[in-house]
């Protein structure tokens, strides 16, 4: 599949930033440090910017409202509403640790649940799609939360550095834990993405009980939206290479630094804000050659047309 | 709103597409770009249309394959003398269970109650390609130009039009294909010609196991006499000559 640049922006800033929003609702930085108050509002900023991001691959963006209407059928309808109802609570607990400094529990663990939900609805866009073998899995919404929630910790703790939360070691234990956690779950989703084709040029035919199928002549002589948008090979040819980056960038070095971080703590020292902050940029790498691959390994059904 | 039909459709309209008959001349290629690029929503636009990478949006295309006839193990056998080849034109196929309408976040997709046509109401696409990505048939192309979805709308606009000729009030791909290979007709009505040619043939779905129940079917080529059998016989081999000759290659054989 081709990988849009403006959707994996979208989904990994917003994953970040729902994930972030979701540890924040949770209370677990104190509402009166300017770094939570930061955090709030980076938080928003994420969310916000990955929605306006994803606007940019449509053919019509000033049709984009429309999008909220068919939330009975489709996940991505779903997801934008879903996207602006969390806006509320989370916009709320934003102006109470901002100008109140103070946490309200029950608009916190609203926020929470629904950032959860989001991206629950994100990951089922993809999901829910049986023509593309590898998505078409459980486990596919399991690596976004994962990814969401190990991202969003680790931001967290890099703001819980910054504002001398203590201790910092759970924050930042936790967050090493969800990282291998996220990655593991990642690992489960590979394996389960190289399983036979749902699909093949004979089904595709119906010509299989005469024989073994295979392209003579394409229908067209130069590429067409069906070959730029679900036959990207770029990525296949590196794959490897780029798994490896993935698992160095988004795994290794943040799982490193945040078990580091959470062994050797230094309660608001420069050091450790740095650490953190080194950690939450590695793994957001690590995430972005992540989600590139995730579309452009995808292999789709109509490519056995092509074959 | 692109939840489907909660009924079955009244009708089911559809193609039902010869393969045993279809020559692969792409005349209904150019017969659907030449109607609707006039007709339904927005010109079906090309890109660079006079320059080196000339592209753009086809409702229908015809695709060619190699069949080779392997053995139950798996072994390809007989390779170029068996292998037979197949014209394969491919378009929307009208799915009972259309995945491409109920993706669309927007209810631009939807498929109609009364006939089971799939349509895309083009001013509230916004161009988002899911419905695309949701098709394994690749039925659906943007107009990169106008930023819509365009798929095949089974010439809406000509077999609903009393202004044509009833013989033109068929898709425009069937109207025109020279070999009778693509065929326009209900086919939730057994009696209809499309059923019972569907029946006689063993009709049959492309990708079953995708789960979209498309109402477009495709007929099987039907078995052939294998090349060695339709080969010219050796030239030395006269047994079956007969009368006038027989009795000169009788005789010259004496001499």
């Amino acid at each position: 599949m081709h990988p849009a640049f403006s959707i994996i922006i979208f989904t990994t800033l917003s994953g970040l930033g729902y994930g972030l929003a979701a540890w924040l609702g949770l209370g677990l930085l104190d509402p009166a440090q300017p770094a939570t108050k930061v955090a709030h509002v980076a938080a928003l900023a994420l969310i916000a910017g990955g929605l306006v991001s994803s606007t940019l691959h449509l053919g019509n963006p000033q049709r984009a409202w429309r999008a909220f209407s068919q939330w009975r059928s489709s996940w991505l309808s779903r997801e934008g509403v879903l996207a602006i109802v969390t806006f509320m609570p989370l916009t709320w607990s934003a102006y109470l640790a901002v100008f109140e400094s103070r946490w309200d529990p029950v608009i916190g663990i609203i926020g929470t649940a629904l950032c959860a939900v989001t991206v629950f609805s994100t990951s089922m866009i993809y999901a829910s799609l049986k023509s593309v073998d590898s998505w078409h899995t459980p486990w596919t919404p399991a690596s976004y939360l994962g990814f969401a929630a190990a991202s969003g910790l680790a931001a967290l703790a890099a703001f819980g550095a910054a504002g001398g939360a203590s201790p910092l070691w759970p924050l930042a234990g936790g967050a090493a834990v969800l990282v291998l956690i996220a990655w593991a779950i990642k690992h489960g989703w590979r394996k389960q993405a190289v399983r036979p084709p749902l699909s093949t040029p004979e089904s595709a035919t119906g010509l299989g009980h005469i024989g073994k199928v295979r392209q003579l002549e394409p229908p067209h002589m130069t590429d067409n939206y069906l070959i730029r948008e679900m036959g990207f090979r770029v990525a296949r040819k590196h794959a490897r290479k780029l798994w490896l980056i993935a698992l160095v960038m988004g795994c290794g070095v943040p799982a490193a630094l945040l078990a580091g971080l959470a062994v050797f703590p230094e309660p608001a020292g420069v050091a450790s804000v740095l650490v953190a902050l080194m950690a939450v940029l590695s793994l957001m790498v690590g995430m972005l050659v992540e989600r590139w691959l995730f579309f452009a390994e995808a292999r789709h059904a109509v490519m056995n047309y092509y074959r | 709103m692109t939840s489907l039909p909660s009924e079955p459709t009244g009708k089911k309209l559809g193609l039902v597409i010869d393969l045993d008959v279809c020559v692969g001349c792409h005349a209904c290629v150019v017969a659907c770009k030449e109607w609707n690029t006039g007709g339904y929503g927005a010109a079906l636009s090309d890109q660079q249309p006079y320059g080196a990478e000339v592209s753009g949006a086809w409702l229908n295309r015809v695709h060619s394959y190699e069949v080779t006839p392997d053995r139950r193990d798996g072994v390809v056998i007989g390779e170029a003398g068996d292998a037979r080849v197949v014209h394969f034109p491919k378009s929307c196929l009208h799915c009972d269970d259309a995945p491409c309408v109920t993706v669309c976040p927007t209810g631009a997709s939807y498929k109609r109650e009364e006939d089971g046509i799939v349509l895309v109401d083009e001013d509230k696409c916004i161009g988002c390609g899911l419905c695309a990505w949701s098709c394994p048939y690749g039925a659906r192309e943007m107009d990169l130009a106008a930023g819509v979805m365009k798929k095949c709308t089974l010439c809406v606009d000509r077999i609903y039009n009393e202004t044509l000729e009833e013989v033109d009030r068929v898709p425009s791909c069937v109207r025109t294909c020279p070999t009778n290979a693509r065929h326009f007709g209900d086919l939730a009505d057994p009696a209809s010609e499309v059923s019972r040619m569907v029946a006689e043939r063993g009709g049959f779905d492309l990708m079953p196991e995708q789960g979209t129940r498309p109402v477009n079917k495709y007929l099987p080529p039907r078995p052939r006499t294998p090349l060695a059998a339709s080969m010219a016989p050796a030239a030395d081999d006269t047994t079956d000559a007969t009368g006038f000759f027989g009795w000169v290659d009788r005789m010259l054989d004496r001499i």
